[in-house]
Order: structure tokens, then sequence, then C-alpha cells
């Protein structure tokens, strides 16, 4: 594994660290519903300093069941992953395409870039 | 730092509404030009989006025992400077106020411009910053991120404590609670945000690194020279 790798590895399980660590150490446990979103926390915090207001306006389309809104929260993520790994995956396909053909281009003319080490690798 | 809809008062949405739209329209204008002129960025432009889309789906725990999730928004800035993605932030926010009742339609203005329009700037100008003291791509790109990230929800603070000030308090009473629900949540995220931009960045200067170059994150020739081959290595 190339130490470029082993830095990206790194980085992601530093990420995950983050987010396991107060669910492991049990951050949440001084709350009665530990882990709530602190968007619904700030409509609490709103009830409390004003108890009299009401929202004047309501959501168009409230999704039926919190599985249904995990769903879509689940489409959106995987929309943009989608996305994401089609770039990396594109130019990474472009990359090695660009390789061979440098690659069958030395072959072709003898005496050529062959034995150089490749100077650019995108 | 979705602000739900109907919870902001109609004279506070609609100006958080007026103060927004210019950003977004000037950001439009922005991405048409940058997709007519250099129609190879489309790509690109469409990854910065797409992370904006991942990262703000992603609730994650934090050390105040509730969830959050981080923007995305500051790769997007970093890249295309931060009027592209006042639109593309709309974008993410308009999706989850339409599918997901996650924010709203009259919150929508205030949303915009704590996400859309003052994480991206305050981000960029970080990096921007940090760059001109030769401080290291990657660590820019961190604290950039983690700027874009902790100052959209300073800003979503504010906007609470200016619409719903504390009777005993006031303005600053209700600052301090509303700060403390999203500003201590967001710092831990804030640094997940950033590491993660640090990621994909490194895997960008990989792949694209034409591109970096001409959208001036990595500097042309002999510079940049040095910088890939450390990053590659």
């Amino acid at each position: 594994m190339s130490k470029n790798t082993k830095i990206n590895i790194l980085l992601l399980l530093v990420v995950a660290a983050l987010a396991v660590l107060p669910l492991a150490l049990g951050l949440g446990d001084h709350k009665e519903e530990p882990f709530t979103g602190a968007d619904g926390e700030a409509e609490t915090a709103i009830t409390e300093i004003e108890p009299d207001y009401e929202p004047w306006f309501s959501p168009l389309y409230e999704p039926p069941s919190g599985e249904i809104e995990s769903a879509l929260f689940s489409l959106q993520a995987a929309l943009g992953a989608g996305v994401l790994a089609y770039y990396f995956g594109l130019h990474r396909g472009r990359r090695q395409g660009e390789q061979r053909a440098r690659e069958q281009e030395a072959e072709r003319v003898p005496g050529g870039t062959a034995g150089e080490p490749p100077a650019d690798e995108d | 730092m979705h602000i739900a809809e109907g919870f902001l008062p109609p004279a506070h949405a609609v100006a958080w509404g007026i103060a927004s739209a210019p950003f977004v329209v000037h950001g439009v204008r922005s991405l048409t030009r940058e997709v007519r002129e250099h129609p190879e960025s489309t790509l690109l432009l469409g990854a910065s989006g797409a992370f904006t889309f991942v990262l703000s789906a992603l609730k994650l725990p934090s050390v105040t025992g509730s969830c959050s999730h981080p923007t995305g928004t500051g790769l997007g800035a970093i890249l295309f400077r931060p009027p592209i993605m006042a639109v593309l932030g709309t974008i993410t926010l308009l999706f989850q106020a339409l599918l997901l009742a996650h924010g709203g339609l009259t919150t929508l203005g205030a949303n915009v411009f704590s996400m859309a329009i003052v994480g991206p700037w305050a981000g960029y100008a970080v990096y921007k910053l940090l760059r001109r003291y030769d401080v290291p791509l990657m660590v820019a790109v961190f604290f950039g991120a983690f700027v874009a990230d902790l100052s959209t929800y300073c800003v979503t603070s504010v906007q609470l404590a200016l619409a719903f000030p504390d009777p005993s308090s006031g303005f600053l009473g209700a600052l301090g609670k509303f700060g403390a629900i999203f500003a201590v949540t967001q710092i831990p995220l804030a640094v997940s945000e950033g590491l993660l931009t640090v990621l994909v960045m490194r895997l960008l200067v990989q792949s694209s690194k034409g591109e970096l170059t001409r959208l001036g994150v990595l500097l042309a020739k002999k510079q940049s020279r040095s910088e890939t081959e450390a990053v590659a290595r």
C-alpha cells in the first residue's frame, strides 16, 4: 500500500473515530433523548424563549414516517456519492488509458521514452 | 443549521430572503459563465455539488450529545470561488426543504445566507489568507473547510437570536443559548468536514492536476511539481 493510500485511510479513520467517540463515551446520557438533531433542539429553545410562538407556515410536503425520511436522506447521500464516484472513476480510467497509450507509443518507437521514468503520472 | 419551516417571523424571513437573493443571482451568472467558458469544468462542478449533497445528509453525533451535519461548502468555495457555492448550496437546501421537510421555503433565505453565502465566503477568506502566507495547501484546505462549516452554524445562531431575543437576557442571552446548541455541537463536525475535504482534495491533486492548476489551486510549473509529488508519494 502506498504512503498516499495510508494517509487517506488514516483520514477516514479519524473521521470515523470522531463520529463514534461521542456514542462510545456515552456523551448523550445526560439527555432525555440522546443524540437528537440540533435543529430540533433549536425549535425547543425557541418555544422556551417565546412560548406563544406558532410556526406560521408548514412544509408543503412532509415525509409520512421516519423510515421515508431516512430513505430520502439516504437518497440524497447516494446521489452525491454516486456523482463523486463517477468523477474519480472516470479520471482514474482516463489516466490509465493515457499511460497505456504512452507505453504502446514507446514500444513502437525504439529508443523512445520507454526507459525513462514516467514524467507525469496523470 | 436548518431553521425549520415557519420558525422565523415573516419580517425576518423576508429580510434574509432579500439579503440572499443578490448573492444567488450573482452566483447563477458566475456558474453559467464558468460552464460556458470552461465546459470541461462541468464535471468538477458537479462533484463539488455532490460533495455538499453527501455531507449535508450525514447527521453525525457530537460531543454535546446531539446530532448535526457538516455542510460540504468549503471544497467548492476553494475550487470555484464562493459565488458558485451560493448556487450549489441553494440547490441542496431546496432539495431538503421540498422533499425532506428539513429547513423550509420561508426560512430558505436565512438558511441560504448561512450555509451558501457566509460559510463559503468565510472559508474561502481563511484559505486565501493562509495561502498568501505560504501555508501548505492541505493545511489551508483543512482550515478553509473547518471555518466554512463552523461559521455557517454561528450565523444560524445569530439569526435565531435576532428573531427570538431572550425576555430577560436579550439578544446576547439568546445567542448564548442557540450558540450552545449549534456552534459547540459543530466543532468536532467541522474537524471531520475539514479532514474529508482534505481527503477529496488529495484525490483531486492525484486525478485532476491540470484542472486544479487552471483553477489556481495548484501553482503552475515548479512549485506545483514539488507540491504534487509530495502528495503523490
